[in-house]
Parts: structure tokens; C-alpha cells; sequence
């Protein structure tokens, strides 16, 4: 039995402003088993960064409120910790990679000082000084850069660099969980597979639990184990990559996303199916089941608000087509 | 039966920037022709040149060098008046829709701007009419008309763009990554939309993105870039099927594929990255990436040769590997 490492139970975030109020992530739960690697897909606005920024404590102050729900991360209450608490968590135990690595990287620093800052902040180790450098050239050589280059600044480096460079920042503490929140969706494809390759080396090195936030379901059958997928603020299907990729039991939001998808392997110029219509409004999400305005097995019973539909032991699909047998 | 001419044909077309750093080789030498009603696919990564290509091709840009016809036209050395005319039968629809129009004028306003200007109808009365029309086409709902377009969503905003390309009876769309910015299902709606309107008007299309499986999908023809040149041009299937050129094996075998069963597939992954199209030296511009890069690669410049019906591919080696 694997042991846990993360489980989110009931989770509610809110955008508040003083003209409306933003449902952003509506009461999802899941956990992550150590050195697993989970991938929530979802399209622009369906709550994905908002879920990783919450475990991270990092919404906006103020703004975003973090309503109901519980994160344990390794038994601790991630809600119920201190900010200062939370700061050694950040980096060490838990670490972010942002989608767009131009903004992630401070201008004004050398990426050397920049990956030595985190090696810094969390020196339980007692490192001294010569010892953080080593260590500095370890990660940079880790990620595939030569250590000479540790004096540069971010604008010496291609887009893929820099990616590589905020992994290697991510990854210099050994965290047990790493973020990774559309980690190469800025890049081009080869410089993609360069950096997903290495991503995939390096968390089955270090045995680094991963949560992958992407749109691009082929980013996910190459990188994940399981998969949630996520629509409105709401998972309305988890599975193994097996469970989600294959069968024929699935959400009707699922089977759009797939059906979106041009395939390579499939006839030129025939029309795809899509999925009709809009996400909806978060600040009006309709009641019951989010989807059912856009779904075509719309009924009047999805006007209820809906259970997970149990298919499997890791298998569970949000929408009463399921009905409630295993 | 007389021959079928080609839409849009160009020659050796080159442009050149110079910069502070040198020349800088955005188009080098690229030659196509595009049938009527084909797709002519035009994919490369960030920095090749393709979106350059796709403007010179419209005198956006002005080329540095080579021949461009439209129906046989030349059309590099053509006065402005007469380059207004043509611009009505050759349109291009842009990435981002948002910066591509005027956030002060309604929906109906921008789709109607092209056919006020160009004076195709007498009266205000029929300009409207067909603004409505179009909407009608594209799938945006008429209570839009008087909505502005920060009040929609990307999708929606593609939809203007592609309504304001049409509403002068082009022939000739250059699509510029039109559905690089959407979201999957919302990408879907709108290459549904192109494919039937090349049905229904019986449109030419030069189809620029670095989306692979979305060239595929919406392509004839599928011509290659890497560095400002045309590495290699074959059919749609015929390109996915049988890849010659190294860069295009890897581009392809680079696409994570939402197949499980290709999780443990070998990935060619190119070393390095792209250099830099500023003063290229001679030879092959792939060859400092490339795994099978000989002595030949670096001498001379590498031209594109036939190597099977229609397939054109710009590698020494190409017979070999």
C-alpha cells in the first residue's frame, strides 16, 4: 500500500470583490500517493491554478478566500499553519513551477544566485558557503546546464533554458511534492519533449511526487499516473490514466475534450465534434450539474446537484448517467 | 479541359531584416504554389518565419526579393490602388483576435468596416444586411451586433475576424495560428467552421501554426520551415507517414500524443535549440542539431529535390536515413 502524501477533502476558493464574487474551485477532493504523479487537465478557467495555488497558500490576500475544505500534507493541516510555517514548506517540501518562465526568473539576478537562494532559505543541513555553490553546480548540471553558466541572467537564456533553469530552482531542496502548472505550455514542441523528458528523468530520480496542470491531454497520457479532470471548479471524472484514456464509460465533458482534439492518425479535413457552447460564467454557475448546458444528455434530474458515480475502485465519474452502482 | 492555375504562387520570395546584429533571414527562398480550394499547411516552430512568410505573401511586408502571383498576377511590383482591388480576394485572419480589432467599434461595425471602405454596396441598408449575413455564417448570434468586442470571449472574437475576412468574397485566406490561442473544445468549433466555409465558398487557405495534429487535420499539403526556409513539402498524409527530413522526423515524433499505448514510445529529441537566423552560414541550418549531419551538410547550402511524387525535402541525406 502506497502511503499518502497530500489529500484535499471538500476544497471551496472564492474570488471576492466588492462587484461579484468568482466560484473558482467548487468543493473538489483527491489525494496523491508519495512519488505518484497526478494531472489535472481542464480548459482556461476551470479552477486548475487556483487548486495549486491554494495548496500552496499563495492566493491572492484579501481576494481570494479559501471557503471550506482541508489539505493534509503528510498528516499536517496545511490550512491551519502559520505563515511562517508555511514559508519552510514552500521550496522545500513543496515546490511551484509557473507556466511562463520569463516572469518567474528575476531579472536583475544570476540564475546561480537565484537557484542558491532556495538552497539558502532551507539550509537544514548547515551548508557553507563553497558547499551551497557545489550543490548549485550539482542542480545546474541536473537539468542539463553547464555550470559555467551560472553567472549568467535570465536574458542570456532561450525560453527552454530558462524553463530548465525554474526547474532546477524547484527541484535544488528535493521537495516531495512538486507543482507543475503548465510547465511547457510556452514552449515549442521539440524544446517540450526536451524539457517533459526531463522532467519525467528527474522525478523518477529524485521519486518526486508531481501534480501536472495542463490542457494538453498528450502532455498527460505521456507524463501522468492518474488523471482528474476538471470543469468549473468541479472534478467531474478521476481514474488512472487506463480508466480515463480508455473505455467507454466517461463524462460527457471528457469524451468533448477527446472529441476536440484533431487526430493524427485520423482523416484529414473530416469535422471534429466539439463540445457546443461556453464554459459557464463563474460568477453564475448554474445549479446542479455544471455541464448540463452544454451536455447533451442534459436531463431535468441535472438540475440536482450531483454525486460521484463509483465505477471502479479508481474510477469515479460526476454525472447521474452513472447512476450510483460500482 | 484547360489547366487549373493556381491561386497564389510565389517564387524564390525573400525578406530580409536588418538589424543591428547583421541580416536577418526571416523568408529565405521559399517557393510555393497553392491550388484552388487546397490548404496549403505551413508549420515550424517559434522564430522560422512562417507568420513573416504569410504577410509578405499579402505585401503586409514588403519582400525583399522574389515573385509573388495571384491568379497569375504579379503582384510585387502592383500600385497601390491596384493591391486594394486584390486585397479584397486575398484576406488573412490573425492569432490573437483581440489585438487584431478595434476595441471602440461594435461587432457589426468591424465586420462591416471592409465592405464600407471597399464600397461594395450602394446603400447602407445592404452593407447591414450582409453584416447580419455574415454573423449568420460565422455563428454569432445577432443580439451581438451592438456589443463590443471586450464583452466576448476568444472564441467569439475569432468568429469577428473570420466575418470581417469574408465579408469582401475573399478567395484566398492566409490564416495566421487562428485557434493557437483558444482552448481545445472552443479550437474545434472554429476548425469545424473553416473547413465548411472552404466547402461552401470554395476558399484557398494558407494555414500557418505549430500545432501538428491541427495541421494535419486541416491540410492538403503541408510545407515544412525551419530557420526562414522550406525544409521540406509533401501531402498531409503522405508527410505524417513518411517523414524524410530529420527536423521533421523529430517535430514529429516530439508531439505528445493522448494515446497511452505511445507512453513509452522513443522520443527523438533534438539536441540544442534553434539558432539564430541572423548572417546564416552556409549548408544545411539544421545540421549543428541534427544526428546525421556529414561534411556535406556544412559546405553548401542544401536545396529542396523531389524524392517522391510530390515530396519535396531539403536533406543530403534524405535517400539514406
Amino acid at each position: 500500500m502506497k502511503e499518502t502524501l497530500l489529500e484535499v477533502t471538500d476544497l471551496v476558493v472564492k474570488y471576492k470583490t466588492d462587484l461579484e464574487t468568482v466560484s473558482a474551485v467548487n468543493g473538489i477532493s483527491f489525494n496523491l500517493n508519495k512519488g505518484e504523479t497526478l494531472g489535472i487537465v481542464g480548459e482556461t478557467g476551470a479552477g486548475k491554478t487556483t487548486t495549486a495555488l491554494t495548496i500552496l497558500k499563495l492566493l491572492p490576500e484579501r481576494v481570494g478566500i479559501i471557503e471550506n475544505g482541508r489539505i493534509l500534507f503528510e498528516g499536517k493541516d496545511l490550512l491551519s499553519l502559520s505563515e511562517r510555517d508555511m514559508m519552510k514548506m514552500r521550496g522545500d517540501k513543496i515546490s511551484m513551477i509557473f507556466q511562463d518562465p520569463m516572469s518567474s526568473l528575476n531579472p536583475v539576478h544570476t540564475i546561480g544566485a537565484q537557484i542558491a537562494e532556495a538552497l539558502k532559505l532551507h539550509n537544514e543541513k548547515n551548508r557553507t558557503k563553497e558547499q551551497l555553490e557545489t550543490r548549485v553546480d550539482e542542480v545546474l548540471e541536473m537539468v542539463g546546464i553547464p555550470p559555467s553558466r551560472k553567472g549568467d541572467y535570465p536574458h542570456q537564456f532561450s525560453g527552454g533554458m530558462k524553463q530548465r533553469v525554474v526547474i532546477a530552482i524547484a527541484l535544488a531542496c528535493e521537495p516531495d511534492l512538486l507543482i507543475a502548472d503548465e510547465p511547457t505550455t510556452a514552449l515549442d514542441v521539440t524544446i517540450q519533449a526536451q524539457v517533459l523528458m526531463l522532467m519525467r528523468e528527474l522525478r523518477d530520480r529524485l521519486q518526486t511526487a508531481m501534480i501536472l496542470i495542463t490542457h494538453d491531454l498528450g502532455v498527460v497520457a505521456q507524463m501522468c499516473d492518474r488523471v482528474a479532470v476538471m470543469y468549473a471548479g468541479e472534478l467531474v471524472e478521476t481514474g488512472t490514466l487506463k480508466d480515463i484514456f480508455t473505455g467507454e464509460r466517461h463524462h460527457p465533458y471528457t469524451k468533448g475534450l477527446f472529441g476536440s482534439i484533431p487526430k493524427l492518425n485520423g482523416e484529414s479535413k473530416s469535422p471534429l465534434s466539439p463540445i457546443e457552447g461556453l464554459m459557464p460564467d463563474p460568477t453564475d454557475l448554474p445549479a446542479g450539474c455544471s455541464f448540463y448546458p452544454r451536455c447533451p444528455h442534459a436531463s431535468e434530474q441535472c438540475l440536482l446537484k450531483q454525486s460521484d458515480a463509483i465505477l471502479s475502485s479508481t474510477h469515479t465519474v460526476r454525472c447521474r448517467l452513472f447512476g450510483k452502482e460500482a | 479541359m484547360e489547366k487549373l492555375q493556381p491561386i497564389l504562387e510565389t517564387k524564390n520570395l525573400k525578406k530580409y531584416f536588418n538589424v543591428n546584429a547583421g541580416i536577418l533571414h526571416a523568408v529565405d527562398d521559399i517557393s510555393v504554389s497553392i491550388m484552388p480550394r487546397k490548404t496549403l499547411g505551413v508549420v515550424g516552430e517559434s522564430g522560422c518565419g512562417k507568420s513573416t512568410l504569410g504577410r509578405t505573401i499579402l505585401r503586409l511586408i514588403e519582400p525583399t526579393s522574389g515573385e509573388i502571383f495571384f491568379k497569375g498576377e504579379k503582384i510585387v511590383q502592383s500600385k497601390s490602388a491596384r493591391m486594394r482591388e486584390m486585397r479584397m480576394k486575398m484576406q488573412i485572419i490573425f492569432q490573437d483576435p483581440y489585438s487584431s480589432i478595434n476595441p471602440r467599434m461594435t461587432v457589426s461595425e468591424i465586420i462591416a468596416e471592409y465592405m464600407l471602405f471597399h464600397k461594395l454596396y450602394r446603400s447602407k441598408a445592404e452593407v447591414w444586411n450582409r453584416t447580419a449575413q455574415l454573423m449568420n455564417t460565422v455563428g454569432l448570434a445577432r443580439r451581438l451586433a451592438n456589443a463590443y468586442p471586450h464583452e466576448l470571449d476568444g472564441g467569439r472574437r475569432q468568429r469577428i475576424g473570420i466575418a470581417r475576412a469574408l465579408s469582401v468574397n475573399p478567395e484566398f485566406i492566409v490564416c495566421d495560428e487562428p485557434v493557437s490561442a483558444l482552448d481545445v473544445s472552443i479550437q474545434a468549433q472554429i476548425l469545424n467552421l473553416l473547413l465548411e466555409l472552404q466547402k461552401e465558398f470554395g476558399l484557398t487557405y494558407m494555414f500557418i501554426t505549430h500545432d501538428l495534429s491541427v495541421v494535419k487535420h486541416i491540410s492538403d499539403e503541408i510545407m515544412v520551415m525551419y530557420l526562414g526556409q522550406c525544409v521540406e513539402k509533401a501531402p498531409a498524409d503522405d508527410l505524417f507517414r513518411n517523414p524524410r527530413h530529420p527536423y521533421t522526423k523529430a517535430l514529429l515524433s516530439a508531439i505528445p500524443v493522448p494515446d497511452i499505448r505511445t507512453r513509452d514510445k522513443e522520443i527523438i529529441t533534438i539536441k540544442g535549440e534553434v539558432k539564430s537566423p541572423i548572417n546564416p552560414t552556409a549548408g544545411c541550418r539544421f545540421a549543428g542539431r541534427c544526428e546525421f549531419a556529414d561534411n556535406r551538410c556544412t559546405q553548401t547550402d542544401v536545396p529542396l529535390t523531389i524524392i517522391g511524387q510530390n515530396h519535396l525535402c531539403a536533406c543530403v541525406r534524405a535517400k539514406e536515413i
